[in-house]
């Protein structure tokens, strides 16, 4: 268990086992040269051949990628107390309607960006929040550390999972970079209303 | 102008502290250059050919005397005495320290400027027309408009790390001197029954891809405005490609969409988001608004200047080129240019004469500067009683040059001798081009045309839409040129057309000449403009003319 957890501005002990595909072993699939399905902009996403090979881990709370989930869901069911679903930042909405429950129905989900300056996590949790309905734990993972805190707890995230090897301590402090935004947000009026 | 109160104070300061803990958790190698690139960036800071480059904002270009007298100590203390005016109204400094940058922002921050986001993949400093608020053919004074949108783009939490840079440019007036279709996101502000709406362009630019902004949406009422705008950038977060530097802009994506299916999805988007917190209300409007009502301008005669100064050529001259109509009878707009025969670059300006300017503005023109995206300066309500006392200071300053809107008012990039981008160097082609004019008659002849100059396709000098375009390509690892023709800016914003094989450097003065040979000898009076010219006998004339030998 780490402590690199972030939730509620406090540092908190990490009780959820976070399952990532290994890719290492898949082929790159070069993108054609034209720009023919633009949303998935040249980044593949784990084969079900990958997914089928996840080992589950022993622990009592995972969150697991969707498309893992989808493949899964019995298995996951039967083996977990609680799971939450997380979503790769190149991964469509579309892909929650493939759901059978609500997505209130998990106390987590999560979405992982690759690249600190991959700022899609942003408007994938504002889409979430707002699109789905989402009320539960969002959390950011993947390569998330002090310089996007401030953004993604604006952008509907409350909990974060800070990148092995970058000070959580010093992270949490990146909540209160500013003291005032200019602009509204799904949960917060704009400035102009307290001028 | 919009004076700053303490939410805005506190956010600016805010952003310095935030800088200096990126900047020495970088220095402690507890960020690795890649990681500290963006954030820098978000902070106007390059690394460039010589030393780190910082950018700093002039929000829509407005600029009051004393911000121009703080970025005049700031040259002096910081950098070597001088700084360059950008095409995007902007103002650089070439060679501050890695180090001295926290203290280089907390000056500014100390005189309400910053350099956030003025460079880096986010929302970039707002543009607009720098005669907005004087000119006669104003439809809707965008300044406060301008301001709402610059709050509200400043740290937006959804649009921190885009796929590319994005550029919002508006305009008010009959004639666009924004540039609103070649920004990635371009607004037409026009009025019905004293109702505001907004015409959306969307995807324009210039860059290696150049493409004309297409409408998305006519007539939206401005209260929509910033949700509209969410909409528009959360999909090109979204769907803007990420693997390929050079296909991320927004234009890229609006094409391979198509322009009626990208709509869709904007619209799909807002419609289910428009009602969001941002949504605009009269007060917050009439709050900004109240900052940019009209100076206290005195009730003076107009002066019949030319009857008046009928001996004094160079004055009149000037008066013609650097001054223009002002909507309040007895004044004038002076725009300064900073393309004259003493400034070591297009744009650049020495701390002395921007102390020289401010003085001016405070003597003159209601303490208030602004600068054009032709990278000029401009005072904009001087009363046309002082306009030879202006000029008189200007001329005494090497500021006097009246070229504005000729060929040697030339858009620049900074090139090769700045850039590590560049193909080539671009200030000693401009040089060279104002070299050939040593006296005004010429000069005068030829009148209005606009020459534009970047040193590689990344086109910061705008060269796609320069009557004239020169743009430094590379040839086996030398220095060459293509020279574009017919280029326009404005309402009718067209791409300029490739001439043929290009040329060397030494080659360029002449080719410029033959051009505007062919054009005094092809034009049917003295009035009609170079472009005119070109849209009627097209580029054929001017080819033969220049590869005959
Ligand atoms: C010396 C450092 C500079 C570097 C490294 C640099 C780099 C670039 C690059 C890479 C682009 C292309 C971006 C794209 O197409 O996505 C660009 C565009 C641009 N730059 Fe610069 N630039 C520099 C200085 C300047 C200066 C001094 C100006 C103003 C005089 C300027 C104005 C612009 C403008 C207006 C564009 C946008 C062109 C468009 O509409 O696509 N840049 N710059
Ligand atoms: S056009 Fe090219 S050479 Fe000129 S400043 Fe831009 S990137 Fe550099």
């Amino acid at each position: 268990m780490d402590t690199q957890l972030i939730k509620n501005k406090e540092l908190i002990l990490n009780d959820w086992f976070w399952v990532v595909p290994d890719t290492s072993n898949e082929e790159v699939k070069k993108q054609a040269g034209k720009v023919v399905q633009f949303k998935l902009t040249g980044e593949d996403f784990p084969s079900d051949g990958t997914l089928h090979n996840v080992t589950f881990p022993e622990a009592e709370k995972v969150i697991v990628p969707l498309r893992l989930y989808l493949l899964k869901t019995d298995e996951i069911k039967k083996k977990y107390k609680e799971y939450g679903i997380w979503i790769y930042s190149h991964d469509e909405l579309d892909l929650f309607n493939h759901l059978k429950e609500d997505i209130n129905s998990f106390p987590v989900v999560g979405v992982y960006v690759e690249k600190f300056a991959d700022g899609r996590i942003y408007s994938l949790g504002n889409l979430i929040r707002r699109k789905l309905s989402y009320k539960n734990d969002l959390r950011a993972l993947g390569d998330v550390f002090k310089d996007q805190l401030f953004y993604l707890a604006r952008s509907g995230f409350d909990s974060f999972l800070i990148k092995e090897g970058y000070d959580a301590k010093k992270a949490l402090l990146g909540l209160d970079d500013f003291s005032y935004s200019y602009q509204g947000t799904l949960n917060q009026m704009p400035l102009w209303n307290e001028r | 102008m919009y004076k700053y109160d303490h939410y805005d104070r506190k956010i600016v300061n805010q952003r310095v502290d935030q800088y200096e803990d990126q900047l020495n958790r970088y220095f402690n190698k507890e960020l690795t250059d890649e990681e500290f690139r963006p954030l820098r960036l978000q902070n106007g800071l390059y690394i460039q050919r010589h030393a780190p480059m910082l950018r700093v904002a002039i929000p829509y270009g407005l600029l009051s005397s004393n911000q121009l007298r703080t970025l005049a100590d700031i040259a002096d203390e910081f950098d070597r005495g001088y700084g360059h005016f950008s095409t995007r109204q902007n103002i650089q400094y070439n060679w501050p320290k890695l180090e001295d940058t926290p203290k280089i922002l907390r000056k500014l921050a100390d005189a309400e400027m910053h350099a956030i986001q003025t460079s880096g993949n986010c929302i970039r400093n707002i543009t607009t027309d720098p005669y907005a608020g004087v000119t006669p053919d104003e439809i809707v004074d965008t300044r406060y408009i301008a301001e709402i949108l610059r709050q509200w783009s400043t740290f937006h939490p959804e649009f921190a790390l885009l796929p590319r840079k994005f550029k919002i440019s508006i305009s008010g007036s009959k004639h666009d001197r924004a540039l609103v279709k070649t920004h990635d996101i371009g607004l037409e502000l026009v009025k019905e029954q004293e109702n505001l709406f907004v015409n959306v362009f969307v995807g324009g630019g210039l860059g290696r891809t150049p493409v004309i902004g297409q409408l998305l949406k006519e007539k939206l009422p401005i209260e929509h405005l910033l949700s509209y705008c969410e909409s528009i950038i959360r999909i090109y977060n979204l769907y803007g490609r990420r693997d390929n530097m050079y296909k991320a802009r927004i234009k890229i994506l609006v094409k391979a969409l198509g322009v009626e299916s990208f709509k869709k999805q904007v619209e799909d988007d807002w419609n289910n988001g428009k009602n969001s917190s941002n949504h605009l209300n009269d007060k917050e409007i009439n709050r900004v608004k109240q900052f940019f009502t009209s100076p206290n301008y005195e009730t003076v005669e107009s002066i019949d200047l030319e009857d008046q100064f009928r001996d004094d050529h160079n004055f009149l001259h000037w008066i013609k080129r650097n001054t223009r109509e002002h909507i309040k009878n007895g004044y004038r707009s002076v725009t300064i240019s900073l393309k004259g025969k003493k400034q070591t670059a297009p744009g650049d300006i020495q701390s002395s004469e921007m102390r020289v300017v401010a003085d001016l503005a405070d003597q003159y023109s209601f303490g208030e500067i602004r600068s054009t995206h032709e990278q000029n300066l401009v005072l904009a309500d001087v009363k046309e009683k002082d306009l030879y006392d202006v000029y008189s200071a200007l001329c005494e300053n090497n500021l006097g040059e009246a070229n504005i809107g000729l060929i040697t008012d030339i858009i620049c990039c900074p090139g090769g001798d700045f850039c590590s981008l560049a193909n080539a160097k671009s200030i000693p082609i401009a040089k060279s081009i104002d070299n050939l004019f040593d006296n005004y008659d010429f000069l005068f002849d030829i009148g209005t045309i606009s020459l534009n100059i970047s040193g590689c396709m990344n086109a910061c000098g705008h060269h796609h839409v320069g009557n004239i375009g020169i743009l430094g390509v590379d040839k086996d690892g030398s220095e060459w040129y293509q020279i574009t023709l017919g280029g326009q800016q404005g309402v009718n914003a067209t791409l300029g057309k490739v001439i043929g094989p290009s040329f060397s450097a030494d080659e360029v003065p002449a080719v410029i000449k033959e051009i505007l040979n062919v054009y005094v000898a092809q034009r049917d009076s003295e009035e009609e403009l170079f472009i005119d010219c070109y849209n009627r006998i097209g580029l054929d004339p001017f080819k033969e003319a220049i590869y005959k030998n």
